[in-house]
């Protein structure tokens, strides 16, 4: 407690970036759990009606389900949050077991990437099946 | 600089996971993250990318999903969501400040284990008798 006299300091400056995050964890922590408010209707919806309710679609009946503007919303909704918190998932596993300063941010911004490219196909090819002629 | 009472991300090697189910379903919520986010949107990519690719890449897809072995890679799929599903619900309920002692860790615990086998349960119990109408 003596570099708490000594120190101009404040309590909050010398808390701040010392977390595994770095920087911006409060950040990360909400972001966390909006989307996993969110993916909990979004991943039911997504469970019952889009996998189960297309089970034995063929390639006619999923165009037509996903053309309906309600079934291609939740579909993107779902696809840009679950990628959103996987990415947001994968980067606090990578920064408690990745050590090594180099390799943890390659692969922190690799996790990014990939979640980003992802989401951004997979919302490409529901835009493709619901808009495209 | 010394940073007592900083609370530790799950470690691997030091607890003993195999002798107490909290940690074990502690480490199993990551492994079932990491598991979604590696695989569960790999098959959101080749579902929805084989949709947009057109009607034989879909039925490919399709006739992969409902072989035998797509099937079981499918019953995985729906535990290791439900899991992580049910488990992050025990997770925002936690972060309320509710359920944070040690008996409200295993009270949780039955009921999310509860909770994944019977969505499990229900969501296969509706596909086949979906598949089957």
């Amino acid at each position: 407690m003596d570099t708490k006299s000594r120190s101009m300091q404040s309590a909050l400056g010398r808390a701040r970036g010392l977390g595994s995050a770095k920087a911006d964890a409060a950040g990360h922590w909400s972001a966390q759990r909006i989307t996993a408010v969110a993916l909990v209707p979004l991943a039911l919806w997504f469970v019952f009606a889009a996998v189960i309710g297309n089970i034995d679609a063929d390639h006619a009946a999923f165009r037509a389900w996903i053309a309906q503007p309600i079934n291609a919303t939740l579909m993107m909704l779902f696809i840009f949050t679950s990628f959103h918190h996987g990415a947001l998932g994968m980067i606090v596993v990578l920064e408690d077991y990745v050590h090594a300063p180099g390799a943890k941010h390659i692969t922190i911004m690799l996790a990014k990437m990939a979640a980003a490219a992802g989401g951004l196909f997979c919302a490409i090819c529901v835009l493709t099946l619901a808009l495209g002629g | 600089m010394p940073t007592p009472d900083r609370p530790l991300s799950p470690h691997l090697q030091v607890y003993k996971l195999h002798t107490k189910i909290a940690p074990l379903l502690s480490i199993a919520h990551r492994l079932t993250g990491v598991a979604l986010a590696f695989l569960g949107t790999l098959f959101l990519i080749y579902w929805v990318g084989a949709a947009a690719y057109g009607p034989e890449a879909f039925a490919t897809a399709q006739a992969v999903f409902s072989s035998p072995l797509g099937l079981l890679m499918l019953f995985g799929w729906t535990v290791v969501l439900f899991y992580h599903l049910a488990n992050g619900v025990r997770h925002l309920v936690w972060d309320t400040g509710l359920e944070l002692s040690n008996e409200g860790v295993r009270r949780t615990a039955w009921v999310m284990l509860g909770s994944v086998l019977g969505l499990t349960v229900l969501a296969w119990v509706v596909g086949l008798i979906v598949l089957a109408l």
